[in-house]
């Protein structure tokens, strides 16, 4: 049979491009039988329309997948979300992970941290060290980080509003490493819009987050290059109980608003539209979800061809970390949660995940205990090392109904982001709460379902059982909390003050005027310029966001 | 509906800087549906202002929602601040993820009725009529 001339295209392109960049994990991947196993499996016959809306890996419109030869040359990166207390007991954790064969690390701040209070402030009581990380200032991220090489491991870290805080420490702790910027790797989040409609960690209004997150995106342009600097996430919508096709209307609805900001800023598109990266959930119907990363992918490439003019391949390639669902995990019956991440798990893997976090069994209790993480983590070794999924590239391609759920699921999703952008937009979207309704209205009729017994939840509405919930769980000790507090009044004895005061009068007038903050923010935590401190300068200036109900 | 709803006005309310609200806004809802006022607070109130609105809104329940573990020291925050605006009298019950072990010392320190993850919104419902009978 002829080759498609795509195919041959692909082939001496794409393909050879990568296969010389780097090899394949193995020279021959063959099953059981000594059989080889097909690198890409096609359609006999290769059409228009396969052209058009499937294509080849590592190729416009990616809906395949983003690389030429995907987890045959390189396997997902692992990445456990993970910290809790203080900070050197959050270090021993993530060497632990490490040690574990875990291939990145994903710090978890506590809430004071991720809406930029210090643990003395009285809106931190009670939730110190909780359900995060305590980070007060630079002395803190430099015990975080203690022994763990930033030139070696990549690091991916769930903040958002007080982003460049966070980030400027974590240059300032590799510099102390003598890690230059320009080695860094991992990945902020640094997605606020989300935070308004779904997880609440917001603190200044829409117009200066947006300006704070174009300064990151300038910032790292220049000084890290290898840095993602945003992730945009529908995990959090979706666990507010948004739908698959609201996941990713609302997700790239966002991501169009960063784009859109940065332009208006001056950027030009394909110096940093490379640089983001997405985050999205894994839920339970595992069809439907393959289909929603594979939609999500193709859409996102015609969004940036076609609306941004993106010309770049790496500007148009939707890359995402995923995570299973948290909202499906249930406190009965715990162990049966192994099986539903694992079920969601395979779902991100078939449908081309870049990196993976997979739940552990008694997140509906607790944060994981480390025996239940390990299980967790294991749980991608086995779907990577012995599943067999990981050796053809995109499995399920071709089937009628995965090819058709993604086509629905596609423009489902396209629709409600041109309502959004009838409707004036998403901020004016949030700010007349209509993101928030769809979601909310989308979670309670899941809710009812359950209630009535249309959908089953087992061990929740079916096949309960009497169970002695002995499972040992990790407690966060309420010390933690005085503990913080007294290391951080010492830290405020100790640091030079009037560095202090002076970089933040500094970072003061920049944030007044139109200066991009970075350099002001870097200044001030290597003055031990507590989170706190940098944040309430902030909020003088920008003022704080309410919800408005 | 045989039961008296008088007293049907109730508080959802979240303290601490937890951003879960899809539980909170599911109880709110449900409640709503099944004859009762409600007033939701919306994310991060502190115990003091969870106290003043229960106060000056006159409600019959308080309902508290955490899940990023705070909830010993916020639910029990709750309460004092209750006694000492002489408001103890106002019912408060409690959900989010609570371990088990948690439950005892919440209800000494006095939260009525704790809910965990799984529970039917109709024994929620049916404790909030219970309370407001009270």
């Amino acid at each position: 049979m002829q080759k498609h001339p795509k195919q041959k295209e692909w082939e001496e392109n794409e393909l050879k491009k990568s296969l010389s960049r780097s090899p394949e994990r193995k020279e021959r991947f063959l099953n059981h039988g000594g059989q080889e196993i097909t690198r890409l499996a096609l359609p006999q016959v290769m059409d228009d329309d396969y052209i058009h809306n499937l294509g080849f890996p590592g190729q416009y419109p990616f809906t395949r997948g983003v690389q030429p030869t995907m987890y045959r040359g390189r396997l997902w990166t692992m990445r456990q979300y993970a910290g809790f207390s203080t900070a050197a007991e959050s270090n021993k954790r993530y060497r632990y992970l490490l040690d574990q064969g875990t291939t990145g690390l994903s710090i978890a701040f506590d809430l004071p941290t991720q809406i930029g209070y210090d643990s003395d402030d009285p809106m931190s009581m009670g939730e110190v060290g909780k359900v995060g990380v305590t980070i007060d200032s630079l002395a803190d991220m430099e015990t975080l980080f203690h022994e763990i090489p930033l030139d070696k491991v990549s690091t991916s870290m769930t903040i958002n509003s007080p982003a460049a805080v966070l980030l400027a420490m974590y240059v300032a702790v590799a510099e102390k490493q003598g890690v230059a910027a320009e080695q860094l790797r991992g990945t902020i989040q640094n997605d606020v819009l989300k935070e308004y409609v779904a997880r609440g960690t917001y603190i200044f209004p829409p117009t200066p987050s947006l300006r704070l997150i174009t300064n990151i995106f300038q910032w790292c342009s220049d000084h890290m290059p290898a840095f993602n600097t945003i992730s945009v996430s529908g995990y959090h919508i979706r666990e507010a109980g948004s739908t698959a096709v609201q996941e990713v209307a609302f997700t790239l609805a966002n991501a169009c608003v960063y784009i859109q900001s940065a332009l208006e800023a001056g950027l030009e598109i394909d110096t940093f539209a490379g640089r983001l990266a997405f985050f999205f959930n894994a839920s339970s119907d595992l069809l439907e979800e393959v289909a929603k990363f594979r939609a999500a992918r193709r859409l996102w490439a015609r969004i940036m061809k076609e609306r941004f003019g993106a010309k770049k391949p790496a500007s148009q390639m939707l890359r995402f970390h995923t995570q299973t669902a948290g909202n499906t995990l249930t406190a009965q019956q715990i162990d049966n949660n192994i099986v539903r991440v694992t079920l969601q798990a395979l779902s991100a893997v078939l449908g081309g995940t870049q990196s993976l976090h997979t739940n552990s069994r008694d997140e509906a209790l607790t944060l994981p205990t480390e025996d239940s993480v390990r299980i967790a983590l294991r749980t991608q070794q086995i779907i990577a090392h012995e599943s067999g999924v990981v050796n053809t590239i995109d499995p399920l391609a071709g089937s009628y109904y995965i090819e058709s759920l993604t086509d629905r699921i596609e423009e489902q999703a396209q629709a409600l982001i041109k309502k959004i952008d009838e409707l004036g937009g998403v901020i004016a979207c949030i700010e007349q709460g209509f993101i928030q309704q769809e979601i909310e209205d989308a979670s309670y009729n899941y809710q009812k379902e359950v209630e009535s017994g249309d959908r089953i939840v087992v061990g929740v509405n079916a096949f309960q059982m009497k169970e002695d919930r002995t499972t040992p769980l990790l407690r966060v000790d309420p010390a933690v909390e005085q503990e913080q507090v007294k290391n951080l009044s010492r830290l405020k004895k100790d640091r030079d003050s009037r560095a202090v005061q002076s970089s933040l009068d500094q970072l003061k007038r920049a944030a007044q005027g139109s200066d991009n903050l970075m350099p002001f923010i870097l200044e001030a935590v290597k003055t031990y310029a507590t989170l706190g401190e940098i944040c309430n300068i902030l909020r003088e200036i920008f003022g704080e966001y309410r919800d408005r109900r | 509906m045989s039961r008296d709803m008088k007293k049907k006005r109730v508080l959802i309310a979240k303290p601490g800087l937890d951003g879960h609200d899809r539980g909170a806004k599911i109880i709110a809802r449900a409640l709503r549906d099944d004859g009762f006022e409600v007033i939701y607070t919306g994310i991060r109130q502190t115990p003091g202002e969870i106290a003043s609105v229960a106060i000056q809104e006159d409600v019959a329940v308080i309902g508290l929602s955490s899940l990023s573990g705070g909830h010993m020291r916020l639910f029990t925050a709750v309460i004092d601040e209750l006694k000492r605006m002489s408001a103890e009298d106002i019912p408060v019950l409690g959900g989010g993820i609570i371990p088990d072990e948690d439950i005892p010392p919440l209800k000494n320190a006095g939260i009525a009725a704790i809910f965990g993850p799984g529970t039917p919104i109709s024994d929620i419902l049916e404790a909030f009529h219970k309370a407001c009978e009270k």
